[in-house]
């Protein structure tokens, strides 16, 4: 892929990622607030379309920002060539892929 | 300052080397190549360094002094060093040749890896007419007076941590050819600043920016690639 357009979807992807990521840390505050359990979160989160959609996005947005803001600095840092470094890179994204809907899939899978 | 002596350090030898220390009398309006020359006829004659206009006009007496990339010619030693003490050095970026002076080539051949000027017209064609107001041209007209110093090459720490990125000269360069109506292939010149290790490699630091002896803002050049690398995908083009 060139670099204009990993350029562009590094932009795209944090565009998406600032709302969620604003979303995600209020609700962390919110969510302690009162005291909730874990087990009181997962059965407001279990079965949640929007949590799973919200999360899973997340997840996506990550996996493709992450790696190629990192394939920047290790291209800069290290003396990797410029093709391991790719490959590294797809592998690092997909391995983000991997846990995160792993985990989103652990908080919105599985009934209430 | 004017009465008194110069402490000055002076790099001498290639990639391995020392300072050499010598004591310059110092004098009124006494620009840093008027020192370094001194230094050269009085005790050191086999010190290596270059100038040619002595008046900022010409780019090739730049060099490292006090840590900063500076034209000496246009750089006067009581605005620099208040103490009297100079520590001088090559150009930061690139292979040192010998003493002050370091090998060109690369900041060189990236710039003309950004292409060169090729036109649509032919002798027999009246010369353009370009409108000063229009804003392609005036993009240009920014960006025109770079003398291809490699002060700002110098000063790019992207550079120093990438060696394949093209640096902000050769990019400002870019920015003026894709921003002139005579130019046959503007496409072509936007897909060579879109190589690995063009526009998108800059961080925007500014340092470019910060150090240029001109004036001019590589930074918005290089800012302006990436806005007309996106432009150009949306519409579809080489990008």
């Amino acid at each position: 892929m060139s670099e204009a357009r990993l350029f562009a979807l590094q932009r795209l992807t944090a565009l998406v990622m600032a709302p969620l990521v604003l979303v995600h840390l209020v609700l962390i505050v919110y969510a302690v607030q009162g005291g909730l359990t874990a087990g009181e979160i997962l059965e407001r989160t279990r079965g949640s379309f929007f949590w799973g959609l919200f999360y899973g996005a997340f997840v996506l947005m990550a996996a493709i920002h992450a790696p190629i803001g990192l394939r920047n600095v290790l291209r800069e840092w290290t003396g990797l060539g410029r093709r391991p470094i790719d490959w590294l890179m797809v592998a690092f994204g997909l391995l983000l892929l991997l846990l995160g809907w792993r985990a989103v899939v652990a908080v919105v899978g599985g009934g209430a | 300052m004017a009465e008194g002596t110069l402490e000055v350090r002076i790099w001498r030898g290639g990639d391995e080397g020392s300072f050499g220390a010598y004591a310059v009398p110092a004098r009124e309006n006494q620009t840093v190549l008027d020192v370094v020359t001194e230094v050269q006829r009085r005790f050191e004659p086999s010190l290596a360094y270059r100038f040619s206009c002595r008046v900022g006009v010409c780019g090739s007496c730049a060099m490292t002094i006090n840590g900063t990339p500076r034209w000496t010619c246009r750089t006067h030693v009581k605005r620099v060093a208040p103490e009297g003490r100079l520590t001088i050095e090559p150009l930061r970026n690139m292979k040192r040749v010998k003493d002050l002076a370091c090998d060109m080539d690369g900041f060189l051949d990236k710039w003309a890896s950004v292409g060169t000027f090729e036109g649509t017209a032919t002798r027999a064609d009246p010369p353009a007419a370009l409108d000063p107001a229009n804003p392609a041209r005036q993009e240009v007209d920014a960006a025109i007076q770079c003398i291809n110093c490699a002060v700002c090459y110098a000063a790019c720490d992207v550079v120093a941590w990438d060696p394949h990125y093209l640096g902000p000269a050769a990019l400002n360069r870019a920015w003026t050819l894709y921003n002139d109506a005579r130019v046959a292939d503007r496409g072509a010149v936007l897909e060579s600043a879109l190589q690995p290790g063009g526009c998108h490699t800059c961080h925007s630091h500014g340092a470019c920016t910060e150090h240029c002896p001109v004036g001019l803002s590589p930074t918005a050049s290089i800012a302006g690639l990436k806005r007309a690398s996106l432009l150009s995908m949306l519409k579809g083009g080489r990008a």
